[in-house]
């Protein structure tokens, strides 16, 4: 029997038959895992060894003087080793591969974080990897498509579809159902059937779990409002899940794109414009037409740019316990730009959605309170996008002269 | 009822062959002419795939079909009409093919109801395991039209005996892992394989995922009833054309 779980009317495991036996072994070898407390031991030990946890929360100073409201701080996953929370998920399913004895891994990837981090697992690890990538998304990070290569990851372009993060999943299944032998999918999101949602957040709890601690020892008390960004909600989850049971307000961001009344955006629960679907393995509020066909999505951040989200932030959305927004491309980028001026920080584009609803409404906010975003990733990746943005003429000399050489 | 018309047919025909087609690809006049191109040249049975934009169970050949599909304006109510329009003129049963998102967003009841309406005898839904199918399997029992299960290469055969209690008219054996469009070693792991979906249900078998030509299908003789030819129809209406279907259906028996 297939294990199936629902958040609400959500979630569930819409498998294709091929695949019934490889999630039995997936879900078992999960559960196991869960109920080792060896399992979480050897977790934190790496992710304190080879990647940077615990990550630090640092007090936003300038920007709360700024803003003269709350009291700012953000959580720095940006701080992981290969720059962003991806890092967390990937470590813990590689646990799981050896555990279960498979040698090769598959991922899709959008931002290409998730890419690199699966990729620098299966180096550390001895897997063999292969990484699919829409095509549209290999052009706009191509320099993660560079690292990926560099650390041995065979990396396809996916030209299907919209050529972006739905349809790399698309492939990576289609790989998988032929490989499932000696493969293990590392889904970097908490999307996907069961057991996948669960376990992403499980390994993304550590975000919340930390940063619970490390506000209640610096500031002694809790924040009023969490901020993260929404692509399939990972990062979300890991973070909220450390305040489920606190009064505190969670607020999701996605990715508004050109405007959520343009129809060009990816926001699946803060939009009018989603609703209740099954793809890709489980069901969830989906950005697709009356018949069910996805839709084009659109977004400054290949991270947040995908049709659906968790299943579990579905459901959260619907008992209340999430509030949902979503922040325009040109908001997001005035947020960056913002936080690298004020703080030195630099911001992944994915994560300065969450750094763009804060900043909307921290002005309302009462000084004795305090905010928490979340850095999900940095933003080094994106450096073509933003000097593009700010249309940098210099970056653009450098690039052309650079052209020029590899030319001659 | 769909199986005792393939028990019919199985006793004038040592197999019986299933094709498929994706409705609207290339066109849907083309769509009608393959049709008519295949019932001519003898087919059994046809699957008719309504297009979807995330066919997670097909591989690329299919793929592009159901994108070019819906990129030329093909909808759920215009393959529903054609799948009307052929049940209507030829006398086979078709069966419809798509993904759970179709029906669950037209509202499960009400597609069953549709597919009755227009005379259609079953359905196979790749994405749907029983377990999250229940609605569904209560609709199609009660418009009496067969759900088709999948039986796969991976599928331990406690599990076989399980599917083989929801499904109607005959079982889908999908040949082999993988998608479909790739290449199948008809060999002896395939025999013990089908030998044990054989003794897992009384309902007739069906063969598909890379049976694309005449040994394939004489291989399947004894070993199963139904031969099911996919992606490779699409292949030979892009590389030689609509006409040349029918010649190459005649071709395989
Ligand atoms: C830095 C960063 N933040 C956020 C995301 C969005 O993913 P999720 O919503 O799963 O956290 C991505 C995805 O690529 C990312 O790279």
């Amino acid at each position: 029997m297939i294990t199936k779980r629902y958040y609400g009317q959500f979630g569930g495991a819409f498998l294709p038959e091929i695949l019934v036996a490889t999630f039995d072994e997936l879900v078992a070898a999960f559960e196991a895992a869960k109920n080792d407390p060896s399992f979480w031991q050897e977790y934190q030990h790496v992710m304190s060894t080879y990647s940077c946890r615990p990550t630090p929360i640092t007090f936003a100073e300038n920007l709360t003087r700024f803003f003269g409201g709350p009291r700012i701080y953000v959580k720095r996953e940006d701080l992981n080793h290969t720059g962003a929370h991806k890092a967390n998920n990937v470590m813990g399913q590689g646990i799981l591969v050896k555990r279960m004895g498979k040698t090769r891994v598959i991922a899709e990837t959008g931002a290409g974080q998730h890419g690199v981090a699966t990729a620098t697992m299966a180096a550390r690890f001895g897997f063999n990897c292969t990484i699919y990538m829409g095509e549209v998304d290999v052009w706009r990070q191509r320099p993660n498509v560079f690292w990926m290569e560099r650390l041995g990851a065979q990396v396809v372009p996916v030209k299907e579809g919209t050529r972006i993060l739905k349809d790399a999943i698309n492939e990576a299944f289609r790989d998988w159902v032929s490989n499932m032998d000696d493969t293990h999918y590392v889904l970097g999101t908490a999307c996907g059937p069961h057991p996948y949602p669960e376990m992403v957040a499980y390994l993304q709890s550590i975000i919340g779990k930390e940063a619970r601690r490390q506000l209640l020892e610096t500031e002694g008390k809790l924040p009023a409002r969490v901020y993260a960004c929404v692509g399939g909600g990972s990062n979300a989850m890991g973070i909220f899940s450390g305040f489920f049971d606190d009064p505190v307000e969670l607020v999701g961001v996605e990715a508004g794109g050109d405007g959520l009344d343009t129809g060009r955006h990816a926001s699946r629960l803060a939009s009018k414009d989603g609703s209740i679907g099954v793809a890709q393995g489980y069901k969830t509020c989906f950005l697709q037409n009356g018949d069910g066909q996805m839709r084009e999505t659109h977004s400054v951040a290949a991270g947040l740019d995908y049709v659906g989200v968790s299943p579990i932030l579905a459901s959260l959305k619907e008992s209340g316990r999430v509030r949902f927004e979503a922040a325009t491309d040109k908001e997001v980028l005035e947020a960056a730009a913002l936080t690298i001026r004020k703080e030195g920080l630099i911001p992944a584009l994915e994560s300065a959605h969450a750094f763009a609803q804060a900043f909307k409404e921290a002005p309302g906010m009462s000084g004795d309170d305090i905010i928490l975003i979340n850095q999900s990733g940095r933003g080094d990746k994106d450096i073509f996008t933003i000097a593009d943005a700010f249309n940098d003429p210099a970056w653009q000399k450098f690039i052309i002269k650079k052209a020029e050489a590899y030319r001659a | 009822m769909l199986e005792s018309y393939l028990r019919e047919r199985m006793k004038q025909k040592d197999i019986l062959l299933m094709t498929h087609l994706v409705l609207g690809y290339p066109s849907f006049d083309d769509s009608f002419k393959i049709i008519e191109a295949m019932v001519e040249a003898g087919v059994d049975l046809m699957e008719l795939q309504v297009p979807f934009s995330e066919p997670i169970a097909d591989g690329p050949v299919i793929l592009r079909a159901n994108q070019k599909a819906l990129e030329s304006g093909a909808t759920v109510e215009r393959s529903l009409d054609l799948a009307k329009k052929v049940a209507q003129r030829f006398d086979i049963p078709f069966l419809i093919m798509t993904y759970y998102n179709i029906l669950f967003k037209y509202g499960t009841d009400r597609f069953v109801a549709e597919m009755a309406d227009r005379n259609l005898k079953g359905a196979i839904i790749p994405d749907l395991p029983p377990e999250e199918g229940g609605e569904y399997l209560k609709a199609m029992e009660k418009y009496v039209m067969a759900p088709i299960l999948i039986f796969s290469p991976t599928t331990p055969f406690e599990r076989m005996r399980y599917l083989a209690n929801f499904a109607r008219g005959f079982i889908y054996c999908v040949a082999r892992k993988g998608v479909t469009g790739q290449d199948t070693s008809f060999s002896e792991e395939l025999v013990s394989y089908l030998s044990r979906c054989r003794s897992a249900t009384d309902l007739p078998l069906a063969v598909g995922f890379g049976v694309k030509q005449k040994e394939d299908v004489d291989f399947l003789k004894a070993k199963a009833d139904i031969a099911v030819i996919g992606t490779q129809t699409i292949r030979i209406v892009e590389e030689r054309g609509v006409h040349s279907v029918g010649d190459f259906i005649r071709g395989l028996r």
